[in-house]
């Protein structure tokens, strides 16, 4: 026994010391994330004394995050409250994902690119979209009501993964004009099992493209809990086989997604590749408002999570710091009941649709099939209306 | 000057290359090899690798990453290497690449050209035969483009790179070496324009890229039959020109489709279909199709069983109700 168990040792431990010197083996733990998630915060909001390698974001940003959290939770509230109206089609919330939502959109500039998912209408805002314009896709009354161009947004994405190879090949793009924007690419926990997130963190690594992968990690693919959806060691483990620099952060901890954001961002920037970032967080709300999260997850869970609002623990910090008082965030909850208010009257009104756009952008010139079909629909809609 | 469809190709993409900095090539093996089939033979040498390079071997990540080139402001030309390996891009074609200008109400189009390799007809064995144009022909915001030609080849993708849209450029992989006597640059009709390949007044054969040839094989022989046979070549499926064929079945009052690929719920039931909607009264039998059978694209040795030939065509034209005549025809 005494010899097997020596003979087992003896080749792991070569084999590790030769792993160690390799320049694969430098060149992946370079890539490597942190043994822990990043954080700045502790639960309550306190600043850690952790080692993390990361500048902390100055302060004025990150009162400017407060702000948008707060204004995007209440957002993201309404929008809730609009499904019950029946004003809304569908919503898939983010509540409890803001410091993603908001932290993700503060480190980019005008000029960057942005691919949103479905779950990203808070950060769409965030960026300084209008709400209405954001919301045409979830009320149904165009699938992207926002200019895509000028906002450098892309419509928010449904079939999952597929626009991460997008990010990339914008991100290629716009270095190869000799810009050094960067594309931030959002995707869930669930999509980094599909094919087309390991092909673009491939194509981004191969053609160094600035790209960020920014994964919020909210343990659930609706129903389905990570632990059936892999069995990585962490998520953020999946760029290094791919040449892309990793990292997990606290999703939580407004400070270190920033952080970690504006670090990834300058990496790009500097033309050293894309950047892949775990986000462990959590969504407080189901998967949409058609969605019964209790069927697959316990209240407790939900309850442990509540205690670590990104926004108390962001709003705790900057009251230590001497950043935020009573005042300042009573005029900011006064500035996100208004966003609310304005939002609900507005989408109180019957927006006017032309079921003739349907054949306005099939293609740039309308093929004459399409003109006969358009034409068909107009007389549709004159006998209607006689 | 005899010039085979292939240098065709090449020589509008070099063209491209020259008159556009915005137009990159790019796909598995188009670089230092040229291609699996030579198409972009020397393009890397001649234009440098920013604008002809070689990709990862992952086809969504292909088209994807053309998506975001052309969000940038490039004109991607992409390679998808054979017809049945363009599949894995499916999802990228038909959520992305065919919906884009319409989600976003044209704020951002994509001028994308994804050149496949597509067809029968040279021993390929398994997935490197399909005729898959009835999957992108189906798809609203894409045009679908065969060239049979090789005046076509060059004209076509040379519009085909120009156009503000995408367009899936299906070349016909048994036409590549097929020769014609062409000064290129060459110029034909445009998109959504069908072309009379010949001349007939007893029956029209409507076809489109690799069925062409066999179209005008099929209406030589049916001479010797007595038959005067016309041949519309569609050239773009989509946009797809009906006033060509309706003038060419009015006045031949007959009509038979060939197409290589599998007949059921394929392009040639498209076509038979408008025919029959808008050239009623100008028929004297139904339309028929010649069309590959119902089955996965059969082995190399298989092939010939498979593919429609002469005989099939010349089977089919007689089986059209020659004792009836078309009502209107002034005949009786």
């Amino acid at each position: 026994m005494t010899t097997t168990s020596t003979r087992g040792k003896t080749p792991r431990a070569t084999a590790k010391a030769t792993r160690t010197s390799s320049p694969e083996a430098k060149a992946a733990s370079a890539l490597l994330p942190a043994e822990r998630p990043i954080r700045f915060l502790d639960e309550h909001g306190a600043r850690v004394d952790e080692h993390s390698g990361y500048a902390e974001p100055p302060v004025e940003l990150l009162a400017e995050a407060y702000r948008k959290m707060v204004v995007g939770r209440r957002f993201d509230q309404q929008c809730t409250a609009l499904t019950k109206q029946g004003r809304l089609a569908v919503y898939p919330s983010s509540h409890g994902q803001e410091a993603c939502q908001v932290g993700g959109v503060l480190a980019l500039r005008a000029d960057d690119w942005m691919f949103p998912t479905y779950r990203e209408s808070v950060a769409i805002t965030t960026r300084g979209v209008d709400p209405v314009e954001t919301l045409t896709l979830l009320r149904g009354d165009w699938h992207c009501g926002y200019d895509a161009a000028a906002w450098r947004t892309a419509p928010q994405c449904t079939p999952l993964a597929t626009q991460t190879i997008h990010a990339a090949g914008v991100a290629y793009g716009e270095k190869r004009k000799g810009n050094d924007s960067v594309a931030l690419a959002f995707i869930g926990d669930g999509a980094t099992s599909e094919g087309d997130f390991h092909e673009a963190m491939n194509f981004a690594a191969v053609f160094r493209a600035p790209a960020i992968f920014l994964v919020q990690n909210n343990g659930y693919a609706i129903s389905v809990p990570l632990d059936k959806q892999t069995q990585a060691p962490a998520l953020a483990y999946k760029g290094v086989g791919y040449g892309v620099r990793s990292e997990r952060v606290d999703g939580n901890d407004p400070v270190a997604v920033l952080a970690v954001m504006l670090a990834a961002v300058e990496h790009g920037r500097a033309g050293h590749g894309p950047f892949l970032i775990e986000a462990h967080t959590y969504r407080m709300d189901a998967h949409t408002n058609a969605d019964d999260a209790t069927r697959y997850r316990e209240p407790s869970e939900v309850d442990d999570w509540r205690s670590k609002d990104p926004i108390a623990r962001l709003g705790a910090y900057l009251r230590a710091a001497g950043a935020l008082d009573d005042a300042r965030d009573a005029e900011i909850k006064a500035e996100a009941e208004a966003y609310a208010a304005s939002l609900r009257e507005r989408m109180n009104a019957d927006p006017v649709l032309n079921p003739l756009d349907l054949f306005e952008h099939v293609y740039a010139t309308p093929t004459p099939q399409l003109a006969a079909q358009r034409a068909q629909l107009a007389a549709e809609l004159e006998a209607e209306n006689q | 000057m005899s010039t085979t469809m292939a240098q065709a190709i090449n020589t509008a993409l070099r063209d491209a290359l020259k008159d556009d900095d915005r137009v990159v090539v790019f796909g598995e093996d188009v670089g230092t090899l040229g291609g699996v089939f030579r198409i972009t033979d020397g393009l890397t040498r001649d234009f440098g690798e920013d604008r002809c390079f070689d990709t990862p071997l992952a086809e969504s990540g292909i088209m994807g990453f053309a998506i975001g080139m052309a969000m940038a402001g490039f004109r991607p030309v992409v390679e998808l290497q054979f017809d049945a390996f363009a599949y894995p891009a499916f999802e990228q074609i038909l959520s992305h690449v065919a919906k884009l200008r319409n989600r976003t109400r044209g704020a951002l189009s994509l001028p994308i050209v994804i050149r496949v390799p597509f067809a029968g007809g040279i021993g390929g064995v398994e997935h490197h035969c399909d005729s898959s144009e009835a999957y992108y022909a189906h798809t609203p915001g894409l045009k679908v483009v065969t060239p049979a030609t090789v005046a076509d080849a060059y004209s076509l993708l040379r519009e085909a790179i120009n156009d503000p849209d995408p367009v899936v450029f299906l070349e016909p992989k048994k036409l590549y070496w097929s020769k014609d006597e062409v000064s290129l640059p060459a110029q034909t009709a445009p998109f959504g324009k069908a072309e009379v390949r010949r001349e007939g007044t007893d029956v029209t054969l409507l076809s489109y890229g690799p069925s062409v040839p066999v179209a005008l094989a099929a209406a030589e022989a049916a001479v010797e039959d007595g038959w005067s046979v016309e041949v519309v070549d569609l050239r773009t499926i989509n946009p797809y020109d009906d006033a060509t064929v309706d003038a060419s079945v009015r006045k031949t009052g007959r009509c038979v489709v060939v197409t290589e690929a599998s007949g059921f719920a394929g392009v040639g039931a498209e076509m038979a279909a408008r025919v029959q909607e808008r050239c009623f009264h100008s028929l004297a039998a139904p339309v028929l199709r010649v069309a590959g059978y119902d089955i996965p694209y059969p082995p190399p040795k298989l092939e010939h069983h498979h593919l429609p030939g002469v005989d099939r065509v010349l089977d089919t034209i007689a089986r059209l109700q020659w004792d009836d005549v078309p009502m209107g025809s002034g005949a009786s």
